[in-house]
């Protein structure tokens, strides 16, 4: 049995323990918002944060994180409650397709956690692992910016929940 | 899709499915179809049930053929539709592509979302208000002069008021449309014109389900294929059994070359599959070009010639000949899901939720290759990652019918692993064009000779054989020989002819029948590399005359909607007064896409850095004309999203392959944009036509930017590159440092 803490709640699992996370998120927990892209770790639409670290979930097995928080974009808020970075994507409407979106905001979400002042510099270089083919990269840069006002402004709620 | 498909459900049980089975079938097969001329998809499917129906509780449900990709376009159809008919954006309930539910619209391909369904939807508004009006008129005895449609209701001057649910009875709305219904005064416009929020995001930035990739249906389980390492490739040996006995494993499916694994759990179905893989043998023939040498390939392949335009005569003599060649690699969609679908086969029938961009040509081809009557087959679209044009999609929608076949009475979701995708998807044929030109005293083009030459950009089904799985069965369905799309839109002949006012021109496409690499539709199909061509070439008439490469262009452009962007965008950009800085420069460029579509130009800096070839697009100001643009924002998204896709296929990319096969596997092997080389600004202007025709937004930027870009390292450079992709290699070797 794997015991994996997703979102503040933990779930025993009767799976294999070399399942990579995404499987389990999407399989056994019935997660949505990490996605599969590529399985190499090449691409971020599986990004998920734990303990504060942004991670390939494609790639992470989940008998390494016994133990160990994992949150993901299902634990920023909901369409009716969002969070401020998934508010920010709204305000912005920063996607296209939307598919590498989960990812980007958990990516984007692990910097603002530590950092609500980060340069655009600094931005860059974070989402760098992260591939968007819609284009919508503006949108993204711009949506975080937005975010990381808000939070340095209201440092409340999923950000503190994230960084727990 | 729960939410999406429950509804679906609703739509069916409400007792109104046989009329709109009825209401479904296209013009010419009903007896009273003749008639005249109606505007968009109208034209084929002209009963108005069949596009908007109005339950007794008012609930209003409105139909497209056409499938949202992520470009927007269900928050566009329900802007037009709630616009006219006088309802909240909230109060629409928009069914997507469907073949049980939804007008036949081909493919959502082309640009043709808004002039083909929008149309439709907005007249078949405009009408069934129109329809209510009067039958409020002959409940309520009054003039229709004294009833207004207002918020789901038809409301008199006198205070009485019939909800839309209350008026719309029997069989009113089941009648055929008229060609000009009276539209909302564009100047009273509430909803068209506005950029709505999309409907779509919310669920998208909060993980809901939102994706074919998402759904879950009772009992489902999960396929892997082990796909050739090769075209052509065939199956010699398989470790079934011991795979068969894996944790999971349902069902390992053999049938010629086609080899298969469905599991309970999806990772389950991945270890087997990879398990299958590591035991599989094949049998590979060397029949790819020798990479270095394809476009000597392509060049002497035998063509089938296609005239685009012929007033040329004889190249004057005694005049300025300038003449240039370019290239452009085989590209990818490269979407970043890979391509996914559920099946499931039960009591005869066959159900297949996919990504596709064509439900009804799909369903005929799954038809054909499972020899199922058309009858028994369903195609339902649900999002999957943006496509760009004829990916993995149907293949995967044809994986999934062949495996719920295998393993009937269960749904089967089968998703393509990335080296699947990258591997097996039809690329963009590479390209070869040559261009060349006389300059009068004037400096003006007086004659102008241009040839393009590529594969074909069109392997869609219909045809079953144009379904990847097909060619590994046991039977195999051959792919039918391709042939060349019809003008006036074009495949690779797509913007051959330039704009420009030229008194004598010659255009011809030599169509090039083989195809060794698969190749298919991606975004703007020829029109991406006739733009790249042509806007690369005035420039470099621009500079064999000495004019600045705006005006240039000015001084051959007529038409006063492409001199509106041209200047527009110049304006914006600052093209007059700017200075040039070290390690940096400017570009132009300009095309109306299809030369009947949208109207784009836009003015590009580029930075560059010597040592190492590197160019990074840093800022892209561009102006855009759609006609009425429903949605401004999104027409900005769109754009902004092309301009930055089209700089990475532009500076980046290239399918690598050897004489047996595709190389590029991953992002690895096949490098596209990332944040780091992000542009500083992307600036879109729109130009709103309202009252006029839809113009379609989602590929006009792809040529344009593509020659923007390599007039900006020209200025940047001081050395022209006619070969896409603008590898910093390619850049080094040019400056020769």
């Amino acid at each position: 049995m794997i015991t994996l803490t997703v979102n503040g709640t933990s779930h025993r699992l009767d799976i294999d323990p070399a399942t990579p996370l995404l499987y389990a998120l999407r399989g056994e927990l019935g997660l949505n918002a990490a996605k599969f892209g590529c399985g190499l770790g090449q691409c971020g639409a599986c990004t998920v944060i734990v303990e504060g670290e942004p991670v390939f979930s494609c790639l992470t097995p989940v008998i390494a994180l016994q133990d160990r928080r994992v949150t993901t974009v299902e634990g920023l808020g909901t369409a009716d409650k969002p969070g401020p970075l998934q508010q920010a994507f709204i305000d912005e409407q920063a996607a296209q397709c939307g598919y590498c979106t989960a990812g980007m905001i958990m990516r984007a979400q692990a910097l603002l956690d530590r950092n609500t002042a980060a340069s655009d510099a600094e931005i860059r270089a974070h989402m760098e692992p992260n591939l968007c083919r819609c284009g919508t990269h503006m949108r993204i840069l711009r949506a975080i910016r937005r975010a990381s006002e808000a939070m340095r402004d209201h440092p409340t709620g999923t950000a503190r929940e994230a960084r727990r | 899709m729960s939410a999406a498909m429950l509804s679906r459900r609703a739509v069916l049980a409400g007792g109104g499915a046989l009329v709109v089975g009825f209401s479904l079938m296209p013009r010419g097969i009903l007896a009273q179809a003749a008639g005249p001329k109606l505007p968009g998809s109208l034209d084929k499917t002209p009963m108005l049930d069949a596009w908007i129906r109005i339950d007794a509780d008012g609930k209003i449900t409105v139909f497209t053929g056409k499938a949202e990709l992520g470009q927007g376009i269900k928050t566009a159809l329900v802007q037009l539709a709630a616009e006219e008919l006088m309802v909240a954006p909230e109060a629409i309930h928009l069914v997507t592509a469907d073949t049980s539910l939804t007008p036949d619209e081909g493919y959502t391909a082309g640009s043709h979302s808004m002039q083909d369904s929008g149309t439709a939807i907005r007249d078949a508004a405009a009408e069934v208000r129109a329809l209510l009006i009067g039958a409020a008129a002959t409940k309520l005895q009054l003039p229709a002069e004294r009833l207004q449609a207002l918020d789901g209701a038809v409301v008199s001057d006198d205070g009485r008021r019939l909800g839309y649910g209350e008026l719309v009875g029997d069989q009113l709305l089941h009648v055929r449309a008229e060609p000009q219904p009276k539209l909302v005064d564009p100047a009273k416009h509430q909803l068209v014109g506005k950029s709505l929020p999309r409907v779509d995001i919310p669920a998208k930035v909060t993980g809901s389900e939102a994706y074919v990739q998402d759904l879950r249906l009772p009992e489902m389980v999960h396929a892997r294929v082990v796909r050739p390492p090769s075209y052509g490739a065939t199956l010699s040996k398989a470790g079934v059994a011991a795979v068969q006995k894996m944790p999971g494993v349902l069902k390992v499916h053999r049938d010629g070359s086609y080899l298969a694994v469905i599991a309970e759990r999806e990772y389950q179905a991945v270890a087997a599959m990879r398990a299958l893989s590591a035991t599989a043998g094949w049998e590979e023939t060397a029949r790819l070009p020798e990479p270095k040498e394809l476009f000597d390939w392509l060049a002497a392949q035998p063509t089938q010639q296609v005239p685009v335009r012929n007033d040329l005569g004889e190249m004057p003599s005694g005049l300025h000949v300038v003449e240039a060649s370019y290239r452009r690699a085989y590209q990818m969609h490269g979407s970043i899901g890979p391509s996914c679908a559920v099946g499931l086969f039960k009591d005869g029938a066959l159900t297949v939720w996919t990504h596709s961009q064509g439900v009804y040509p799909l369903r005929g081809a799954i038809a054909q290759l499972t020899q199922l009557p058309p009858e028994k087959v369903r195609c339902i679209q649900v999002e999957g990652s943006g496509c760009y044009g004829h990916n993995g999609a149907d293949d995967a929608g044809a994986d999934a019918a062949l495996l719920a076949m295998a393993l009937p009475g269960r749904p089967v979701r089968v998703q393509w692993m990335r080296e699947e995708e990258h591997g097996w998807e039809p690329y963009g044929s590479a390209m070869i064009t040559k261009a060349r030109a006389a300059l009068g005293p004037d400096g003006r083009i007086q004659a102008w000779d241009y040839s393009v030459r590529s594969c074909t950009h069109a392997t869609r089904p219909g045809p079953a054989g144009n379904l990847m799985p097909a060619w590994l069965g046991s039977a195999p369905i051959p792919q039918p020989p391709p042939k060349p799309l019809p003008l006036p839109e074009g495949g690779g002949h797509r913007n051959a002819a330039p704009l420009y006012t030229i008194p004598n021109a010659r255009v011809v496409y030599d169509f090039v029948p083989a195809m060794p690499i698969r190749v298919s539709a991606l975004r703007g199909l020829g029109a991406y590399m006739n733009i790249f061509s042509i806007e690369s070439f005035i420039d470099e008439l621009a500079q064999a005359a000495q004019a600045d490469p705006v005006e240039f262009r000015l001084r051959h452009l007529d038409d006063p909607r492409a001199r509106e962007v041209v200047t527009t965008a110049a304006e914006r950009f600052g093209w007059t007064g700017y200075k040039k800085q070290p390690g940096r420069g400017r570009g132009f460029a300009f095309a109306r896409y299809k030369n009947l579509a949208a109207y784009m130009a836009l003015a590009v800096e580029v930075e560059l850095d010597r040592e190492s070839g590197r160019v990074r697009l840093a800022r892209a100001i561009a102006t855009v004309d759609s006609g009425e643009a429903v949605n401004p924002d999104g027409i900005k998204n769109q754009i902004e999203g092309g301009v930055l896709q089209s700089a990475s296929w532009t500076l980046y990319e290239s399918v690598a392959f050897d004489r047996t096969r595709i190389t590029s596997r991953d992002w690895a092997s096949y490098p596209i944009l990332r944040f780091s080389a992000v542009p500083d600004e992307v600036n879109i202007h729109v130009i709103d036509r309202p009252g006029t025709p839809f113009l379609g937004t989602g590929e006009a930027a792809q040529g344009p930017t593509a020659a923007a870009i390599a007039n900006a390292v020209a200025d940047a450079a001081g050395v022209r590159l006619r070969d896409i992709p603008l590898t910093a290699a390619r850049v080094k070797a040019a400056i020769g440092v």
